[in-house]
């Protein structure tokens, strides 16, 4: 093996992940193993940096270099497979515009700067801050993409050490309606099955979730189980046709907004004909109702509070006679025929049903209302926490669980629980060694809100990690004239520049996933560790260590007493005191040194992992004496929720005609900075583009690639017009990826949020088209 | 000193005679997928007029329907590229 060899197993490495990115569940026989490799690499386990599926990747290294990467065929999520972005991912790493010293800004321009003069900085600026305007003027502002060690520190900084509850994180973005579902629904967070329900599941229903792209290894093992099972179907239920409608059995597509009706109507249907399992409703489940007519979120300091009342069973079957199929068909655009075939495939006793979604139902303004309603048919069919039958919410980045939701760097969280939960703030001050009424117990500032509120100058100081809203929040058209403000003070840790760190006063180089050891959460529960495989460039560092030596700088040391080459460990075994017990056991690290994963609760009497929750069969935590246990809930019981349909808060009118969708590309990941760095992926799909019907286009007088506006009630973006090409949005709709700071669509998009969960949605806002 | 890999898409029916074809093909290496109609090739040329002379074969070939560029790693061309796979480098 010469370098030319490997360059040519390099270059059939990347035709075999783009064909399998176009054709999933494409084989090779000639895929790429270890034995085609030179010797003298070394081959290290890691999570992928990039999405939640939490693929177990194989980081080649040699003299210091990242050298390859492959995937890890122990790893149970991928089985060796990994996407064209998982293939890619180090590559980004040496990009030219790496930032590898810290910048401060002096007189309108950035200074290189030591790493230790810039923290002093930042530690004296915070502390400032504090003392001139008190301690919720400062804030951070953290990522599904922090490692559990990052957001841990995080959040011991804020609200132990400072006792401010001013943390959030940008999975507030992507996950908060998931998590807000599940605790209403089963009193607590994260899904009850995993990824081995694909392999037992007869049917797969994806509510506005484009896999194929998205989540294209576990769409993969979908297509696998097709190909070797002839009992298994894929239903796409959708606003747009994408990949994953073409690789579908069925494609379903509604109106934006309709699938709360549709969902109630698959409810009414399994009533109707006697589908429901009656013994697991009565013995495993109770019924609720919340406040209707919530609101959006439109205005500044908005608040709302659910109150749940409690129903019968009756009174449920009574609302739903609103939804029967045909009263639904105008509102949904989905015929009751189709609506009766949903419901036929939830009520069959004999198929497992296994609903994936993703953004489409969390970036909702009734994102929790609809993680209930899904709930609800695998609640009242009993299709739920067995093998093979489950509702699974899918996640967006690699630790959006580990981290966001398990840390808990929510402005409401903590590691355990809550802040307004006295025995939870009592756990974290024993843990982490400070006084109990140190930790505030009322949350501040959910995400929107946090940058709303540097926008009014109530927030003067502001520290960002692993993340960058100015591409990736809603109406950056108001929140970057907000960021520019002289009122507030902003710090931004990163890997590459980015229009966040533009605005920043300080920008401090972090180290990137394989340049530090850390720990990541994926979306089936997995707690995947890995070690640090290459030094950093210059001065840059791990921003759990940036983290410290501020905390230490202001006066903190005492509580932050880690070591530099161990303190990833050293924290985590900190922090799974948190979850010590049968519900939530984090497994013990020299574990998970040597596998590729575990996912919690960790059994310590097997060592095993507990793969399906809430079944005594499966899960410790369950009173044995159950079959099933929603130990969440004080009594054991879900709760079937009745949510009705209510329309978005902006609509398509004669000024702005069409509907306004945003998301992804297989290619490219959330904001684009890695991996527009990364030549393959840029190339493949250099720039962003407005998908429009063919017959809108024609009517508009619009060619494929013309540059057109996409204009709101809030901003403009120009993009190149895409006409049958990769996605074929409904007529009266368009669609716009995010990645391409460019190109921002967030300067048009609304920031509406559920009011439950305060996640904004970014599916559904009016524009109107104009050519240039 | 060109390595560049393509998606190659045979003509209906044509996958086998394609692979043939390819394989007879100098410098020239064929990962025919296993469940799809869809090939990847490997191409490893010494310099620029050896390129353009495979380019022109590659052209010629009845069963080949469609070439999709996906990767290229070069001595000379393409520096983009060329960074990119630094990391690919001894």
């Amino acid at each position: 093996m010469n370098r030319r060899h490997f360059l040519k197993k390099a270059a059939a490495a990347s035709a075999m992940a783009a064909v399998a990115a176009m054709l999933p569940g494409v084989l090779f026989a000639s895929d790429i193993e270890s034995d085609h490799f030179p010797p003298g690499i070394d081959w290290t386990k890691a999570p992928c940096r990039f999405c939640g599926v939490g693929c177990g990747i194989l980081v080649g290294v040699q003299n210091g270099k990242a050298v390859a990467v492959k995937g890890d065929p122990n790893s149970s999520v991928n089985k060796g497979m990994l996407c064209v972005k998982g293939y890619h991912q180090t590559m980004c790493i040496s990009s030219a515009d790496r930032l590898t010293k810290a910048l401060v800004k002096k007189h309108g321009k950035y200074v290189e700067t030591s790493m230790e003069e810039a923290l002093d900085l930042v530690a004296a600026k915070m502390k400032e801050t504090i003392d001139r305007h008190g301690k919720d003027a400062v804030a951070m502002y953290t990522s599904g993409q922090s490692t559990i060690p990052e957001g841990y520190v995080a959040s011991k900084l804020m609200k132990g050490a400072i006792g401010t509850n001013n943390l959030e994180c940008n999975a507030r973005l992507c996950m908060a309606s998931a998590v807000a579902g599940f605790l209403t629904t089963f009193g607590a967070d994260e899904p009850m099955g995993c990824y081995e329900d694909i392999d037992h599941a007869n049917v797969f229903i994806l509510w506005g979730n484009n896999m194929a792209e998205m989540h294209p290894v576990l769409f993969s093992r979908l297509l696998d189980k097709r190909l070797t099972r002839k009992d298994v179907s894929i239903i796409d239920l959708a606003t747009r046709t994408t990949r994953t409608s073409k690789a579908a059995d069925k494609s379903i597509l509604f109106k934006p907004q309709g699938d709360l009706a549709i969902a109630n109507a698959i409810c009414y249907e399994l009533i109707n004909n006697g589908w429901v399992n009656k013994s697991f409703v009565e013995k495993h489940v109770v019924f609720r109702k919340g406040k209707t007519d919530i609101g959006y979120g439109l205005e500044d300091k908005f608040a709302f509070k659910d109150e749940a009342q409690p129903i019968d069973f009756e009174q449920y079957k009574s609302f739903l006679e609103d939804y029967r199929p045909d009263k639904v068909e105008a509102l949904t655009g989905v015929s009751a025929g189709d609506i009766k075939f949903l419901a036929s495939l939830y009520g069959n006793p004999n198929k497992k049903v296994v609903s994936f979604w993703c953004m489409g139902m969390n970036q909702h303004t009734r994102g929790t209302w609809m993680n209930n309603l899904v709930y609800n048919i695998h609640l009242l069919t009993g299709k739920i926490s067995q093998p093979g039958n489950g509702p699974f919410s899918l996640t967006g980045q690699p630790s959006a669980c580990g981290t966001a939701r398990e840390v808990g760097t929510f402005t409401h969280k903590l590691p355990k629980g809550v802040v307004t939960n006295k025995k939870h703030r009592e756990l974290a001050a024993k843990i982490w060694k400070v006084p109990y009424d140190r930790i505030p117990d009322k949350p501040t500032y959910h995400a929107t809100e946090m940058f709303r509120a540097v926008d009014r100058g109530e927030i003067k100081f502001i520290w960002i990690q692993a993340t960058n809203p100015l591409v990736s929040l809603p109406k950056t058209s108001r929140y970057r004239p907000g960021m520019q403000k002289k009122s507030c003070f902003i710090v931004v840790s990163d890997v590459f520049p980015t229009p966040t760190t533009d605005v920043a006063d300080v920008i401090l180089p972090a180290a990137w996933h394989i340049e530090k050891s850390g720990l990541y959460g994926n979306s089936e529960r997995r707690t995947q560790y890995w070690d640090r495989m290459t030094d950093a460039p210059g001065e840059a560092m791990p921003d759990a260590w940036m983290t410290i030596e501020v905390a230490r700088r202001m006066g903190y040391g005492d509580l932050f007493p880690y070591s530099k080459e161990k303190h990833h460990e050293e924290i985590y075994n900190e922090y799974r005191q948190f979850h010590a017990g049968k519900q939530h056991n984090m497994a013990p690290l020299a574990i998970l040194k040597k596998r590729s994963g575990v996912i919690w609760p960790y059994i310590e009497e097997t060592g095993k992992s507990t793969l399906w929750r809430y079944n005594s069969k499966y899960d410790p935590a369950c009173d044995p004496d159950k079959d099933f246990d929603f130990y969440g809930n004080a009594d054991g019981k879900a709760v079937i929720w009745q949510r009705p349909y209510e329309a978005a808060p902006e609509m398509p009118d004669n000024e702005y005609p069409f509907w306004l969708n945003t998301g992804r590309v297989i290619e490219h990941w959330h904001t684009g900075s890695m991996t527009r760095r990364i030549p393959v992926l840029h190339q493949a799909v250099p720039h962003a583009y407005v998908e429009l019907h063919p017959d809108d286009a024609r009517q508009l007088g619009i060619v494929n690639g013309q540059k057109v506006k996409v204009i709101s009630r809030r901003g403009t973006t120009i993009l190149p017009a895409s006409i049958n090409e990769r996605g074929l949005p409904a007529r009266g709709q368009v669609f716009v990826p995010f990645f391409d700071e460019k190109m921002l669509i967030n300067d048009v998009t609304l920031d509406a949020f559920c009011p439950i969960s305060k996640e904004p949605d970014y599916k559904k806002c009016a524009v109107r088209i104009e050519k240039l | 000193m060109p390595v560049k890999s393509y998606i190659a898409f045979p003509r209906v029916g044509m996958k086998e005679q394609l692979i043939e074809v390819l394989k007879k093909t100098p410098h020239c290496e064929v990962m025919p997928a296993l469940n799809k109609d869809v090939l990847v090739l490997v191409t490893d040329t010494a310099d620029d007029q050896e390129e353009e002379a495979l380019r022109q074969i590659l052209y010629g070939i009845k069963e080949l329907a469609h070439l999709n560029l996906v990767s290229g790693y070069s001595d000379k061309i393409n520096q983009t590229d060329e960074k990119s796979s630094e990391h690919d480098n001894e």
